[in-house]
């Protein structure tokens, strides 16, 4: 029903498009990971643990991302702390 | 000297066999003394693709082993003869590829042949990485859709880190992209992926866009590389392909969608 699809198309989001932005997320998150030293997993448990410490955080509440800046890296830690 | 070609993809059934016999085919149509290795240990498809399925007595493993010498186990193309495949063994499990002796295989084929073409299996454990262990270039095939954009770019990272060329801070293996599979009605209708977003999602060059095709089914039944088949879209493609492959510039073909009439624009069809 090619005529009907006409209207359809302008509301919702094309899925090539979806599509698109949901690969480019998960493909740079998986070359930092990759590239990334063999240690971080374990760092990222140890911080972590150390924030658990003091207050419950749900694990994917922590990010733990090295962001390479040419000469040096930086090590950047997200943690999304329960209200 | 020989180039080691590896065909992968990480995803299974994207075309890396399809692929292999199309690019060996063309490489060997256009005189160059080609070999097709089937590295899918344990479920050996590229004989069949190949039409050569029944003439298997010796297989890869078997020379790997030194129960039978090279030129028993490769079989001699019959429609070119400057095409030889080297089929898989089909009761072993993949352990049987060592680094040793793939080394030796791939260095006794180099002394007679210009390219060596290695079909890898799925996946990425032992035969995928003995694949494109020793590659030169690499064409990575990938269909428009997001797992297998995703697995592309894990087999680039494993290329990147895991080849003889990266353990040794060589040179680093060629990379190509090959997108199979391709609508162009699809992207129209912004159902699909466009070439460009792979492209730039991948980081890597491209080599071919081999359109979604009723005769690569055709091609496979009748066990013939579908570059055979030179009237087909398909076989066009990949024939272009060989050509840029080989250095030639040619332009990309079947990107467009077929220009429909009033009647099937507005009612489909």
């Amino acid at each position: 029903m090619a005529f009907f699809d006409r209207f359809r198309d302008k509301e919702e989001a094309r899925s090539a498009d979806v599509a698109r932005d949901r690969l480019k997320v998960i493909v740079s998150h998986e070359r930092r990971q990759r590239n990334a030293p063999s240690y971080l997993p374990s760092l990222q448990r140890d911080i972590l643990a150390v924030i658990e410490k003091y207050v419950r955080v749900e694990p994917d509440q922590v990010q733990v991302d090295l962001n390479d800046d040419g000469n040096h890296s930086i090590l950047e830690v997200n943690v999304n702390l329960p209200k | 000297m020989a180039k080691i070609v590896v065909i992968t993809s990480g995803k299974g059934g994207v075309g890396k066999t399809t692929t292999s016999a199309a690019i060996s085919m063309g490489l060997a149509l256009k005189g160059h003394k080609t070999v097709v290795i089937d590295f899918d240990i344990g479920l050996r498809n590229l004989d069949i693709i190949m039409n050569c399925e029944r003439r298997v007595v010796f297989d890869f493993v078997n020379v790997i082993q030194g129960e039978a010498s090279l030129n028993q186990a490769l079989i001699k193309d019959k429609r070119c003869d400057q095409l030889y495949i080297l089929p898989a063994s089909q009761t072993r499990d993949k352990d049987a590829l060592t680094r040793e002796g793939v080394k030796a295989v791939l260095d006794e084929l180099a002394q007679q042949f210009e390219f060596i073409i290695c079909d890898s299996p799925a996946g990425i454990e032992q035969g995928a990485l003995m694949a494109l262990y020793y590659a030169d270039e690499a064409i990575v095939v990938t269909n428009p859709e997001v797992s297998s954009v995703r697995d592309s770019d894990r087999i680039l990272g494993i290329l990147q880190s895991k080849s003889l060329r990266a353990e040794t801070g060589a040179e680093p293996v060629k990379e190509h992209l090959l997108i199979t599979r391709f609508d162009p009605e699809r992207v129209a209708r912004g159902e699909m992926l466009t070439v460009q977003d792979i492209e730039e999602i991948l980081a890597v060059s491209l080599l071919g866009v081999i359109p979604e095709s009723q005769a690569v089914l055709n091609a496979s039944n009748k066990g013939m590389p579908v570059v055979l088949d030179e009237k087909s879209d398909a076989g066009q493609a990949y024939l272009d392909t060989v050509d840029r492959f080989l250095g030639e510039d040619k332009p990309h073909r079947f990107l467009e969608a077929q220009r429909k009439g009033f009647f099937k624009r507005v009612f489909g069809g």
